[in-house]
């Protein structure tokens, strides 16, 4: 159900690293807990960060809530297309739906996080 | 819901429910050394006409005909055309509650989104809000969508902004870190000063603020200032306190404004008690999720038909207090109504017609007030309707005479702006007719003689 090589965030942001570059979005369950979503405030291009700060925020019908990134890094590049489509984050969550690729310094911080099957669980945990 | 008071029968089924003996047994979890036992300190109550007596006594104090006004200074005496009470007094406008459910607010949110449309042909900008409490806190949202927006820790207000827009500003501002930096006048021409503006204007300036016309009644040029503004990367704030001036002068958004607010009182509203009032914001498109408080917007329901909704009503009561661009969490619906019925009742023409019968009657009361010797005019920078007169004899005095003759002369000046000395703002709306603005020539005359 979760692609296999992302790792996941208790906040349900998912990342996929590819050597220096992650990809940051939201996992399947936030999208549908969110609602339409109607709006994404995306971060500048150059933008450091450390895990867990914010990095954007997701304005659905019903409310905002805060992107937070899984690892620390710089922001490379932020998908433009959501300004336009910000639909696509309910309609392909985990694919044409990513919100921002960082360089990341330390991949280590992926030991912190969840994998596909550790986050499902997590999931199912919730919806009881 | 019926609204109806409880019967005492009611009252005892309730408290035989919940199996508690009297009212009075719900309030036992108050200690008793901190109660109030002492009868309260109020009048004994007034039947309806002796209710209604009171408070016509109390109007008749300072209101036509016991008194002649020509006070503005915030707040304007204007026409209100008979179909403004008529239609806002209908109970469909008067009880609605919030629209918070489209389904059942259409009546409502097609309004707002009228009266929205309005303030952005009027301001010359590209979205305005569903309305604000009143002048002064709309331009203290403004500043802090400045400072939102741009993040910058200086503000810079004109001196000749309202002082009690300054003053609610401060408050606003009091304690987020925000600089405050008052830029001053040109005692000539009445108008904020350049060479001022240009020694405060650094790259910490989120903002200025400047309104036209002043509080001084004086019409800004805030073209050149604006283009410096923007060279530093700041936003342009302007704030206008007679809505009324709308309807002749040029449009905010025209001569470069990021962000435009005021009052619109002038549009519907009676002077009252100081309000209720109007405050209304209305800015460039791209900062439209900065706006407070909340936008409708037109859409297409399920079956295509033309509808309305609140589009963004997650400003500040539906998300988290961090994320809030406000503390508003409403707007001044019936206001905004009267607002709505008054322009649309009057039109393009018959405001620029209303807003020209100002400007002639301001115009001509200083021609007559000026010709009395001891009368000079200090500003010489265009007005609108209102302007300031200086005396050759101490204005207070001059003031309590006119008083004594049944006249309020306008508004004296000294304690908001020390240079003006002995000096009254006057305000004349297309209420005064020719005989009026007569009769206080002449008093001025006797008076000052």
């Amino acid at each position: 159900m979760y692609p296999q090589e992302f790792f996941f965030t208790r906040d349900h942001e998912w990342v996929k690293v590819e050597g220096e570059i992650a990809t940051v979005g939201i996992t399947d369950f936030a999208q549908k807990q969110l609602g339409d979503v109607v709006y994404i405030e995306l971060p500048a291009i150059g933008t450091v960060l450390t895990v867990h700060q914010t990095v954007g925020a997701i304005e659905s019908v019903k409310a905002v809530s805060d992107v937070f990134s899984p690892l620390s890094g710089e922001v490379l590049e932020v998908n433009s297309a959501l300004n336009d489509s910000p639909e696509l984050v309910n309609q392909d969550p985990h694919g044409q739906g990513w919100i921002v690729r960082l360089k990341v310094k330390n991949k280590e911080e992926l030991n912190q996080l969840m994998t596909a099957s550790e986050y499902e669980k997590y999931v199912e945990s919730l919806e009881v | 819901m019926s609204y109806i008071p409880l019967s005492s029968r009611e009252i005892q089924a309730m408290l035989q429910k919940i199996g508690v003996l009297s009212p009075e047994d719900l309030f036992r979890c108050i200690p008793e050394e901190i109660r109030w036992t002492k009868p309260l300190e109020l009048p004994p109550p007034l039947t309806e006409p002796e209710l209604i007596n009171y408070f016509q006594d109390l109007n008749q104090k300072n209101s036509y005909p016991t008194f002649l006004s020509f006070l503005g200074a915030g707040a304007y005496p204007h026409t209100i055309p008979t179909v403004v009470d008529y239609l806002s007094s209908r109970g469909e406008f008067l009880t609605p509650y919030t629209p918070y459910q489209p389904e059942v607010s259409q009546g409502t949110l097609q309004i707002i989104f009228e009266y929205q449309t309005l303030i952005c042909q009027l301001t010359g900008l590209e979205v305005a809000n569903a309305s604000l409490y009143e002048g002064a806190t709309a331009a203290a949202e403004a500043v802090l969508m400045a400072y939102r927006i741009k993040n910058k820790p200086k503000i810079l207000v004109a001196q000749t902004l309202h002082p009690q827009y300054r003053q609610v500003i401060a408050t606003y501002v009091s304690r987020l870190g925000l600089r405050i930096e008052e830029i001053g006048f040109n005692l000539e021409s009445g108008r904020m000063s350049l060479d001022d503006l240009k020694k405060h204007l650094d790259e910490e300036v989120a903002a200025l603020v400047i309104q036209s016309p002043n509080f001084l009644g004086v019409i800004e040029e805030p073209g050149e200032a604006f283009s410096l503004i923007k060279e530093k990367g700041a936003l342009t704030i302007a704030v206008i306190a007679e809505a009324l001036s709308l309807g002749l002068l040029q449009p905010p958004g025209k001569y470069g404004a990021d962000i435009a607010c005021g009052e619109g009182q002038s549009f519907g509203l009676p002077l009252s008690f100081g309000g209720p009032y109007l405050g209304f914001i209305a800015c460039r498109e791209e900062f439209i999720r900065q706006l407070p408080g909340r936008v409708a917007g037109q859409t297409k329901d399920a079956e295509g038909r033309v509808g309305y909704v609140l589009t963004l009503s997650t400003r500040e009561q539906h998300i988290r207090r961090e994320r809030a661009t406000s503390n508003i969490c409403t707007n001044q619906a019936w206001c905004a109504l009267r607002a709505t019925i008054f322009l649309e009742t009057l039109g393009r023409q018959g405001l620029r017609e209303m807003a020209y019968q100002n400007l002639q009657k301001a115009h001509y009361a200083l021609e007559r007030l000026t010709s009395i010797p001891e009368i000079s005019r200090p500003l010489f920078g265009p007005f609108f309707n209102e302007f300031v007169v200086s005396l050759k004899k101490p204005v207070n005095d001059v003031f309590t005479e006119l008083i004594k003759r049944g006249l309020i002369p306008g508004y004296i000046l000294e304690k908001d702006y020390p240079e003006l000395k002995n000096s009254l703002l006057i305000c004349v709306t297309e209420v005064h007719p020719k005989g009026a603005i007569d009769r206080l020539v002449s008093a001025i005359k006797e008076v000052l003689s």
